[in-house]
């Protein structure tokens, strides 16, 4: 997963690593280290947002037609979302 | 005007904070170092000092309160020594790579166990690689002036980083000595106020130490070590307009009756008052020996000092600190690097004197120097020596 947006070299980091504009972690793709991907059935999703909900990572987002979808830039593979889905229907498959 | 008086030199260290008009003094009392915030506790309950005093409830939370301060833009100061001085390790680290331009005084003082609170460097070695800017002083005049040469230097601008005055303790920090005090007027013409470049303020809101994923935190750390080198410019030119204003002029690291020495001795702090009366004393006996004296310690003054240790071909370094398992100490470590592979390099021999505030005297010179020649002349199987141990 690609992090270009946040890496830079020394020489441009910001004085003392501070950081000085607000939502900047935003440029970090923190999902590259996934070694298990949630899959949804959407057969079985009722659309509880269940997994909205409990997702440490907030990686899910609702789409127009109602079902969650995670961001696999940020999703960690940490199966919470499997976990707690009501109906089963999130299922956790290893990364290609 | 400058006026000279009798004064303990933690007295004149305080004097020195005074003048420099700190925002924020942060206070846990630890012997040595004692005196320095007892005086500036005096100063700032009679109004003499307009600061903020934090008496903390300990080192740790000594570095912390500072480490707040500096970032919120007040000048900050802060004195330690010994185990506290290692209660602060862990915060150490913080303000150097976050830029943070603290000055704190520490009053050199061996570790426990045994418990011991008289002189060596084993505290600071402990923090050699904190990343702070470190001098050690000589006497009380140098303490005093090294002071506010420490505040000058951390908050330049291009500088941006913490620094400690090293003065050893009792040895130097409780003696009274002749000290020209600098007037009010002289240190402002000394010292700027401090301008941080960034500080906290809700107005304009930043965020100082964050996460530093393993993308950011190996360029965090090089930023921060060329940031350290390259304050040596500021180091010597805050010393060259030191010597301008108030005529004393001070170097990296300094030489005494080097020029033509075969055998130099190689100190910091203290103990080089009676090195200088050793390297005469010898000298009389028709012996080239010699001083070179390491005022600027981080960052290390490499080439003055191969520039200083000129064509001699023997340097005793002495050592305050026992480095236990290691192959030699750290001073003695250094120099080893700074002359590896240089061509003609003088052979390098590592003593360890002076610790648990044993006395150094011209004598232990003396028999140094006898037995780093003597090495010289063989092989030596150990790397460093420990001077003056009872074998029974």
């Amino acid at each position: 997963m690609a992090k270009t947006d946040a890496i830079i070299g020394w020489k441009t980091i910001t004085f003392g690593c501070h950081v000085l504009e607000p939502g900047s972690t935003a440029k970090f793709r923190t999902g590259d280290w996934r070694s298990q991907r949630p899959v949804t059935d959407r057969e079985k999703c009722i659309k509880c947002g269940m997994c909205w909900i409990f997702c440490p990572d907030m990686a899910y987002s609702q789409t127009e037609d109602g079902y969650y979808v995670a961001d696999m830039e940020y999703c960690k593979g940490c199966g919470i979302c499997a976990h707690e889905c009501p109906k089963d229907a999130i299922t956790m498959v290893p990364e290609e | 005007m400058a006026k000279r008086v009798g004064i303990e030199v933690s007295i004149a260290v305080a004097e020195a904070v005074k003048l420099a008009d700190v925002d924020l003094v942060a206070a846990y009392p630890i012997t040595p170092q004692t005196h320095i915030v007892e005086h500036l506790s005096e100063d700032v309950a009679n109004g003499k000092l307009d600061a903020e005093f934090v008496p903390v409830e300990s080192e740790h939370s000594a570095m912390s309160c500072c480490c707040g301060s500096s970032a919120a833009g007040a000048r900050t100061f802060t004195a330690s020594s010994s185990q506290g001085l290692s209660l602060m390790s862990e915060i150490l680290y913080i303000p150097s790579t976050m830029r943070l331009p603290i000055v704190m005084v520490v009053a050199n003082r061996a570790l426990s166990a045994p418990i011991s609170i008289w002189n060596d460097h084993q505290d600071i070695m402990v923090q050699r690689d904190i990343g702070w800017i470190q001098t050690f002083a000589e006497n009380g005049q140098e303490a005093f002036d090294l002071t506010l040469h420490a505040f000058r230097v951390a908050e330049d601008r291009r500088v941006s980083l913490p620094m400690i005055v090293n003065i050893d303790g009792f040895t130097l920090s409780h003696v009274i000595e002749p000290i020209e005090i600098l007037d009010q007027e002289e240190v402002n013409r000394y010292l700027p106020p401090f301008k941080p470049r960034y500080r906290l303020d809700p107005k304009k809101p930043i965020t100082m130490g964050p996460v530093g994923i393993p993308e950011v935190y190996t360029e965090a750390k090089v930023a921060h070590d060329q940031a350290l080198k390259a304050s040596k410019k500021v180091i010597l030119k805050a010393w060259d307009e030191f010597a301008e204003l108030f005529g004393r002029r001070y170097q990296p690291v300094e030489t005494y009756r080097s020029e033509d020495a075969e055998t130099l001795l190689v100190t910091m702090g203290s103990i080089s008052e009676t090195a200088m009366t050793a390297v005469d004393a010898m000298r009389e006996k028709g012996q080239k020996v010699g001083l070179v004296r390491i005022r600027l310690w981080r960052p290390f003054p490499a080439q003055e000092f191969r520039k200083a240790a000129g064509k001699a071909k023997v340097l005793a370094v002495i050592d305050r600190c026992l480095p236990p398992g290691a192959p030699c100490g750290p001073v003695g470590e250094d120099l080893r690097a700074v002359f590896y592979k240089v061509p003609g390099a003088p052979k390098i021999f590592s003593f360890v004197a002076g610790l648990g505030g044993r006395d150094v005297t011209v004598e232990t010179f003396e028999e140094i120097v006898e037995k780093a020649q003597a090495k010289a002349r063989k092989r030596p199987r150990e790397l460093y020596e420990v001077i003056g141990v009872r074998e029974k």
